[in-house]
């Protein structure tokens, strides 16, 4: 082992400074910084001239590169001229070559302190825009769908199988394991209040009616939005980044027909039978309960749900299904086209399709629910 | 050789992002039958260049015609239009990497021609084969090798048969052999087709070897400082950053 870095000074004459390296100036924690130096030099304004001795020096990288940079800056800033004759050959060579280009000035960005009022100024208007984009991108989806109908929209019907398998028959497991435990939930909670009135049979309404009308729409939407939004926004995005959306723009192949459109059209397609599988999921976790906990029968249990949801809970659950289906779509594939050119953007592009999404599902759900409030359905 | 005839024609051409103006004043004329070359240090705008000749990015200032048309002073739908009669290569080949290379190069004919299947996979074939591809139809471009999937993202390009090929740095990322066959098949494909080409590069090797005409877009003074023959550039030029850029930095 050879001894670790180490640096003493000398004064030999009063306006010179001698710097002597010795032992192992391998990058460490404990090499000697340039603080030592600059300390004596500012307490010897007189000296003028600064050697540096590398005679006892047994090995360098570039701990020793760092230390005589540092301290070649700081000479030059109080004039002191700097004699380095005595380096080993490479280290001076390294030293040339990194002095060789100047740094450019302007090429760190100074760190502006934004005032409040300008920060907020750009927030409102970056907030303005991007609302403009999105209803750019709602209004290019409605033109494709217009196109799909009049029978001119270009895809190819292999993609939309593919998109369509991967978000529905794939997804089933999921769906069987939220809604199942949702549906347990419901049970579980309403068993506690209705118990007190010996009402239990009523636990087939609530779980029923909640599951089919609401319930069980919005949990698809949710594992929707994080299974198949995210993906939906990570392949675009990647398609972005490798200039695969450029490609199709050239050839003159619309990405809102070629990509968005299939994606668009398999969710809005599926979630409504995802919904009623759903439906049958949730139901299933409420007979559980209530034929484990409550000691109902089957045949009780399924009557009273047949006779309390009626067809209209139906109707409103698919089509909510099928709103969630569009918004996730949406969300999705929006996110992966504005998605940057950079690895860190299809993650940004993926959260932020998830995000659209769940905030996008909450809003329609309070939306339709007003609606159907005010029709008296 | 018969009498040049302009291709595209770029007049007073700006480009910028934002309030940064990264060219300025840039007039030029691209001859039917070129092999054109747009080169330039890195960050000089080359690839923006391409963007804006094929349509992806306006520019700020200034026009590009196509024969008599304006490209960008007209409708998208002229745009499209015009841009059907081209194909791009783009650096990193942009094959659509959910479909085999036999899709690749039968989606703009399935799209844009009334072929039927088997004469489409019959052009697609010829096509693979033309770029030294033959036999990987069913192979995905995950599968194959960077240097085949620039050759495979040519014959997507020439699936139409353009009259005008653009090409984003075609041998970057190539070893040198397969740099040069690529060269060679640019060449080739000029002379048995008589199609336009316009290659952004600044591979030295290529520039002399194949360009018959170019611009150098000087990053410093944020405009192009020649235009000609690059071989001849190199022998008359008294511009001092062109010759650093065509003799690799020699000192002259």
């Amino acid at each position: 082992m050879t001894a670790p870095g180490a640096m003493n000074l000398e004064q030999p004459s009063g306006d010179t400074l001698k710097v002597i390296l010795s032992g192992d100036w391998k990058l460490s924690a404990e090499l000697p910084g340039a603080d030592k130096i600059r300390q004596k030099l500012e307490a010897s304004p007189s000296v003028r001239n600064l050697v540096v001795d590398a005679s006892q020096l047994s090995s360098w990288d570039t701990g020793l590169l760092t230390f005589l940079v540092n301290l070649r800056k700081f000479c030059s800033r109080q004039k002191i001229s700097v004699n380095h004759d005595g380096l080993p050959d490479g280290a001076k060579k390294l030293l040339e070559l990194a002095a060789a280009v100047p740094e450019k000035k302007d090429a760190r960005l100074p760190e502006e302190r934004v005032a409040f009022l300008k920060n907020l100024g750009d927030t409102t208007v970056y907030f303005f825009h991007s609302a403009g984009e999105l209803l750019a991108f709602i209004g290019d989806a409605v033109v494709a769908v217009g196109s799909l109908l009049r029978g001119k929209a270009q895809f190819r019907p292999a993609d939309l199988g593919l998109i369509m398998q991967s978000c529905s028959a794939q997804a089933l497991p999921i769906v069987s394991l939220i809604c199942f435990l949702v549906g347990l939930i419901l049970a579980f909670i309403g068993a506690i209040q209705l118990q007190l009135f010996g009402a239990q049979i009523y636990v087939a309404d609530l779980v029923g009616i909640a599951m089919v009308r609401l319930m069980a729409a919005i949990m698809t939407g949710i594992v929707m939005a994080g299974r198949t939004g995210g993906a939906f926004a990570a392949q675009l995005g990647t398609m972005q980044v490798n200039q695969e959306i450029d490609a199709l723009k050239t050839l003159g192949i619309s990405p809102m027909e070629f990509l968005v459109l299939p994606r668009m059209l398999a969710l809005a397609l599926m979630m409504p039978l995802l919904c009623l599988y759903a439906n049958i999921m949730g139901i299933l976790g409420g007979m559980v309960v209530g034929v484990g906990m409550l000691h109902l029968s089957f045949i009780q249990y399924f009557n009273e749900t047949a006779k309390a949801v009626g067809l209209w809970n139906l109707g409103i659950g698919l089509f909510s299904g099928m709103v969630f289906g569009v918004i996730v779509a949406l969300a999705g594939c929006m996110r992966g086209m504005q998605c940057g050119r950079s690895a860190s953007a299809v993650g940004d592009a993926a959260t932020s399709a998830v995000v659209t999404a769940i905030v996008g599902i909450i809003v329609s759900t309070a939306v339709i629910t007003i609606l159907c409030n005010i029709l008296g359905i | 050789m018969p009498e040049k005839q302009a291709h595209v024609t770029v007049e007073n051409l700006t480009m910028a992002y934002g309030d940064f103006v990264l060219m300025r004043d840039l007039t030029f004329t691209i001859n039917r039958g070129d092999i054109f070359i747009i080169m330039g240090g890195s960050g000089c705008g080359k690839s923006t260049m391409m963007t804006i000749l094929i349509g992806l990015k306006a520019p700020a200032k200034g026009k590009v015609f196509y024969g008599d048309v304006d490209f960008w002073g007209g409708d998208p739908q002229t745009r499209d239009r015009i841009i059907r009669r081209a194909g791009v290569m783009y650096q990193s080949g942009a094959l659509w990497s959910s479909m085999t290379l036999a899709e690749n190069i039968a989606l703009p004919l399935e799209t844009y021609t009334d072929l039927t299947p088997n004469q489409i996979q019959e052009v697609v074939s010829l096509k693979l084969a033309l770029v030294g591809l033959a036999g990987f139809e069913e192979f995905y471009p995950s599968e194959i090798s960077g240097g085949m999937q620039k050759r495979a993202g040519i014959a997507r390009a020439m699936a139409l048969d353009p009259e005008i090929l653009f090409f984003d740095e075609p041998s970057a990322g190539l070893d040198p052999v397969s740099a040069r066959r690529l060269d060679d098949l640019i060449l080739e494909l000029r002379d048995s087709l008589g199609t336009t080409m316009v290659v952004v590069t600044h591979e030295l090797a290529s520039i002399f070897a194949i360009g018959n005409n170019s611009v150098f877009l000087d990053v410093s003074k944020r405009t192009m400082t020649a235009m000609g023959n690059p071989n001849q550039l190199l022998a008359e030029t008294r511009d001092s950053n062109l010759r650093l850029f065509l003799t690799r930095g020699e000192k002259s």
